[in-house]
């Protein structure tokens, strides 16, 4: 369980997390959503150690995160995986060296074993004969897909996927959500999602925190969302016709 | 600098990104410093003939300031330049992609330190290669010499040999080291930070890369003038 409370982050003048609490449990899709600017983002690369909180604390397991220096970390780091946005695959390597990076590093598995592990993984994600291609030779789709099967590679504990859909079609998003649900449920992993995509809120959304300028506005499961009666939040979820009117048949 | 050199996380893995870095900074490196140490060497030995036509000097001594001019300052300082912007807008624009492309954020949420594992093969091939790039610099600009005499008659190919081999002072060598060395350190890891601190998109990552390649430059003309006051 990741557990954060009281997490400000300022940069300079500019406070973009104003107190934010919350827990995130095992085995569910945790989604964190908001408007662009609202501070999502900031706040996973807070969790995860990319930004340091100005104030607050951050828990893994009920071991404070925030407090551990770099090597205290390491072991909590390897039990993460994450999704990036634009992937962030390693572009001087193959498909397969980018999934057997991590195993390289922290195993002492035999080449054989990597390998095996790299199949698994790509087999998983369905991009299986891709182990020689590079990060230029795959679609948008498939790199995201190649970004998970890396993210899994270590059998994270913690999985966290920033903007899994953008720039993706609908129906790849909708792969690409189903993949990190599958994940998140047999590997049992807490997994935190930032995303804006309202696809992902009702499909996948089994625990949602609504950031709303720095603020924790809203919190709840994808049922209760279309029943709520935040206007902050109504506005943000129910923003085009198309959801108004499939709210309404709900 | 001190995470750079903090211990690796498994030494196979690093020492295959030094083996890596060594070859591309150094065979890649070849080509070039062949070509400018070759027609430097020529143009020293003819430059210094020309300044030198008296009966009253020697002829060999031609040889003999080719020879000290291309150890002590030409092959160490000239092949420095160059190879801050060959292999330094390289290791910065590098570096650069990696970070805004957010693959140094991935790093770091593996727990790998990526200051170490990014930065400290760089340095080290760095430290390694360029010095063996200027010898190579050194008997390339003197081959340059001696086919300048051989072409032009300026000065006799006997008369250059007997130059190049008079009044030897190992000391010239030892300078010349100590440049290399200092040179290769400075053009990687001023290159190296200028790459990992880089934010934005692309524009900065080209920002970088020139930040990189003007302040490693200045700084090996700085270091050489002080490196010639204090060991000369």
């Amino acid at each position: 369980m990741i557990e954060i409370k009281d997490v400000y982050k300022t940069f300079g003048e500019n406070e973009v997390l104003k107190g934010i609490s919350a827990n995130f449990k095992p085995g569910k899709n945790n989604l964190i959503i908001g408007t662009s600017g609202s501070g999502k983002t900031t706040l996973l690369k807070c969790i995860v150690g990319l930004h340091e909180p100005s104030m607050g604390e951050i828990f893994y397991d009920n071991e404070n995160f925030t407090t551990m220096n770099f090597e205290a970390r390491v072991p909590i780091r390897k039990q993460i995986g994450m999704l990036f946005q634009n992937s962030a695959l390693f572009d001087s390597m193959t498909v397969e060296e980018n999934i057997i990076f991590p195993l390289n590093l922290f195993t002492e598995m035999s080449k054989s074993e990597k390998l095996d592990r790299a199949n698994f993984c790509l087999k998983r994600v369905n991009l299986t004969g891709t182990n020689n291609l590079f990060p230029s030779e795959l679609s948008g789709g498939m790199k995201k897909r190649v970004g998970i099967a890396r993210a899994i590679s270590m059998q994270p504990k913690y999985l966290f996927v920033d903007e899994p859909n953008s720039g993706l079609d609908p129906k790849t998003a909708i792969l690409i959500d189903e993949l990190i649900s599958e994940i998140t449920e047999e590997y049992q992993t807490t997994t935190v999602i930032v995303t804006h995509d309202m696809n992902s809120v009702m499909g996948i959304g089994d625990h949602i925190v609504f950031l709303n300028n720095g603020e924790k506005w809203w919190e709840g499961s994808n049922h209760e969302i279309a029943h709520t009666n935040n206007k902050e939040l109504n506005e943000f979820v129910f923003a085009s016709k198309f959801m108004r009117a499939a709210r309404e048949k709900l | 600098m001190r995470l750079s050199f903090r211990r690796p996380e498994k030494f196979s893995v690093y020492w295959a990104e030094i083996m890596r870095e060594m070859v591309s900074v150094g065979i890649g490196s070849l080509g070039i410093i062949a070509i400018i140490s070759m027609f430097i060497g020529a143009a020293t030995t003819i430059q210094t003939a020309f300044q030198l036509i008296s009966d009253l000097i020697p002829r060999s001594v031609v040889g003999k300031i080719t020879r000290d001019s291309n150890i002590l300052e030409f092959s160490p300082t000239i092949s420095a330049l160059v190879l801050s912007g060959r292999i330094g807008s390289s290791i910065a624009s590098q570096i650069g992609t990696m970070r805004v492309t957010e693959q140094i954020d991935a790093l770091e949420i593996m727990g790998v330190n990526a200051p170490g594992y990014l930065i400290s093969p760089k340095i080290i091939s760095g430290v390694t290669m360029v010095p063996l790039l200027v010898i190579v610099s050194v008997f390339l600009a003197l081959t340059g010499g001696y086919i300048a005499c051989a072409v032009s008659h300026d000065v006799s190919v006997a008369d250059y040999i007997i130059g190049v081999q008079q009044d030897f002072n190992p000391v010239i060598v030892t300078v010349c080291a100590v440049k290399a060395v200092t040179f290769g350190f400075m053009i990687t890891s001023i290159c190296a930070y200028q790459g990992f601190y880089t934010s934005g998109g692309a524009l900065e990552v080209g920002q970088a890369a020139t930040r990189g390649v003007v302040y490693s430059c200045v700084m090996i003309i700085f270091a050489d003038l002080v490196i010639s006051r204090l060991l000369l």
